[in-house]
């Protein structure tokens, strides 16, 4: 395990609008792009991942603790958003990560703009239509949420997000129909000229792992690594696997 | 006090054993549980009980619409209203038309028009933003529920009062040729009505003073019934004026017997059938996300805890006010307080619910047309 590392919390004002983020480490800059839940604190991932990188983790705008703007309808909104934000902050070279919703708005905002873009990291991602139903998680309660994401629900950080419902009216705003995907994605993601890494727990129930298969084959040579023993949340379940293997991808081996 | 006969046409067919293998009535139920013959049947049957209700005095007859449950069989309400526009002779009140659920509103615009002139001018329109299960079952997004109920009643209201064509551009629609035929009969609209359980953004927005709309509190405990029409009140004067009796009405399962014993042993299985299977969903189909702001959520929730935190019994119904039910008397008392301290000018009775039989639901329409409208009519009612 690495030792903790210094990680703060700041809030930055990007486009109009305050957004909460969390940063640590130092070296190349990976932005993480948190999933349908907000990060409520400093998780084990970031702290493997800041060993080797400039770990960035912002609460998306309407999320978490960020502000919800008039503007933000949609993924295309967060993805021009994220341009603004890597600009705000003088970025470059950077390693882009997401992770379901979040591995969506990375697709939309690289299909848009790779200027500043390194390598794209998807994990669980949403985006393309699912090739298998997973559960439907705007009719699961929160407990069966939380036992549905995870293979060992004792690995899931603590519960009592209290900005809980605040994530799911967001999600639902921008993920309800159709449901976590984009037609338009699908037909013009094969576009995209970008080192791509293609992460998945190999026991998601949410979107279950097929949908790597899906990813793979749009992304031209994209490569994968499915993570054993973890569902949704691969980095959560399995930081020390996921971190080495997206430092390793990030210097150009295969991991 | 005026007085609607109120129906949610349910499936009372219903193998109310599904709930060993099912854990809703609405979305999911499969709907292998409809029988169409028995549904033909049941349609007839409830068209029936809603023109005797006409005939005997109801000042008009309400209905709804509902979509993919055993709850209430009206998704497209239009198609009953048009089968009763020509038996019936006082209001038809279609309470109400889910805006946020069509994509095209005019479509509503043109039914409201419809029956509005084959009725010659009896249609109260009603608006609602459809209850949380609908977004499941039509997968309507319900985050962008107020927004779009918002623009779809401008753009309606607008096809009803403006000459067309013309362009609409909104944010959720844009219509290059907006044009209406035909016309509604009633000028410059016909009468709106907003049923809600009690969204603040939903009763700030009915009493401002540019819409003054009558606001419906739908199957509520009494005490919630008081506090989000004094709500209703309160923006109103904020608004710089009065809300009258007129602007406010409640709905509630009615059930009138010979006496207070005979009404609550008949009404028992039916009431609770109601209550406990036809109204059961998952919490989160009564609230999918963003249905709510986050601001009006708690309150919500707070009056719905009444309905859907388990089994209920005809007698917690009947304390908390969410069911009135006894002898002509007792409930002929019980509506002239509501009357009184809820200062209620429309009373919507359903007197059909869950399982009640034909004869039942005949009887407690005649009982409730003859031993208790007659007492609670208001001068002003009787005058206009």
């Amino acid at each position: 395990m690495t030792s903790v590392l210094a990680a703060n919390r700041t809030t930055l004002t990007v486009e109009g609008t305050q957004v909460s983020v969390l940063r640590g480490g130092s070296g190349t800059p990976l932005l993480f792009l948190h999933g349908s839940e907000a990060f409520t604190e400093w998780l084990p991932f970031m702290n493997e991942l800041a060993a080797h990188f400039d770990v960035i983790v912002p609460d998306h705008p309407g999320f978490g603790r960020s502000e919800t703007p008039a503007w933000l309808d949609c993924i295309g909104d967060l993805a021009h958003f994220y341009r603004a934000f890597i600009e705000a902050l003088g970025l470059h070279d950077v390693v882009l990560a997401g992770h379901g919703l979040g591995g969506w708005i990375a697709c939309e905002l690289a299909l848009r703009d790779t200027r500043e873009l390194r390598s794209l990291v998807l994990v669980d991602s949403a985006g393309l239509p699912l090739l298998e139903d997973g559960i439907d998680t705007f009719m699961s309660s929160v407990d069966e949420l939380r036992s549905a994401s995870y293979v060992d629900v004792r690995r899931a950080p603590d519960p009592g997000n209290p900005n809980l419902a605040k994530d799911a009216l967001m999600t639902a705003r921008v993920a309800w129909t159709p449901r976590f995907y984009d037609p338009q994605l699908a037909k013009w993601l094969h576009r995209l000229r970008l080192p791509a890494l293609i992460v998945w727990g190999a026991q998601d129930n949410i979107f279950p792992a097929r949908q790597a298969e899906a990813f793979a084959a749009t992304i031209p040579g994209a490569q994968s690594l499915v993570i054993p023993n973890a569902g949704h949340l691969p980095h959560v379940e399995q930081p020390q696997t996921f971190a080495a293997g997206v430092a390793a991808f990030a210097q150009g081996a295969r991991p | 006090m005026k007085f609607i006969a109120f129906h949610l046409m349910p499936y009372a067919d219903l193998d109310l054993s599904y709930t060993e293998k099912y854990d809703s009535a609405w979305v999911t139920l499969p709907n292998s549980y409809y029988d169409p013959v028995k549904g033909h049947a049941l349609y007839n049957r409830y068209l029936d009980e809603l023109e005797y209700a006409d005939q005997l005095g109801f000042d008009g007859i309400g209905i709804n619409e509902h979509h993919q449950n055993a709850y209430g069989l009206m998704p497209t309400p239009g198609v009953i209203a048009g089968a009763l526009a020509r038996r019936t002779r006082g209001s038809v009140a279609v309470l109400g038309r889910a805006l946020p659920l069509v994509n095209n509103p005019l479509v509503i615009a043109e039914e409201f028009s419809l029956i509005d002139n084959i009725t010659g001018g009896r249609l109260i329109a009603g608006f609602v933003r459809g209850i949380g299960a609908e977004y499941h079952s039509w997968n309507m997004n319900p985050a962008f529920s107020h927004e779009r109920f918002g623009e779809a009643h401008d753009l309606i209201v607008r096809a009803w009062t403006e000459t067309g064509p013309f362009h609409w551009r909104g944010k959720h629609y844009d219509f290059r040729y907006v044009n209406t035929w035909p016309r509604p009969y009633q000028q410059p609209h016909p009468p709106i009505w907003i049923p809600s359980q009690g969204s603040r953004e939903t009763i700030v927005w009915a009493a401002a003073a540019e819409r003054k709309y009558t606001y419906l509190q739908t199957y509520s405990p009494v005490a919630a019934v008081k506090k989000f029409l004094d709500m209703y009140r309160d923006e109103a004067q904020k608004a710089g004026y009065t809300a009258t009796p007129e602007q406010l009405g409640w709905m509630a399962p009615v059930y009138v017997g010979e006496t207070d014993a005979s009404a609550r042993a008949e009404a028992q299985p039916h009431i609770e059938a109601f209550a406990n299977k036809f109204l059961r969903m998952r919490p989160e189909m009564v609230r999918p996300p963003g249905y709510l702001s986050l601001a009006s959520a708690s309150a919500v929730l707070e009056a719905k805890s009444a309905q859907t935190g388990g089994d209920r019994t005809i007698d917690q119904l009947i304390e908390s006010g969410v069911f009135i039910c006894g002898s002509a008397a007792t409930v002929r008392d019980r509506l002239a307080e509501h009357e009184r301290t809820l200062g209620l000018g429309h009373f919507l009775a359903l007197l059909q619910f869950g399982t009640l039989p034909h004869d039942a639901t005949m009887r407690n329409i005649e009982r409730f047309a003859h031993d208790v409208i007659p007492n609670l009519r208001s001068p002003y009612a009787m005058s206009s």
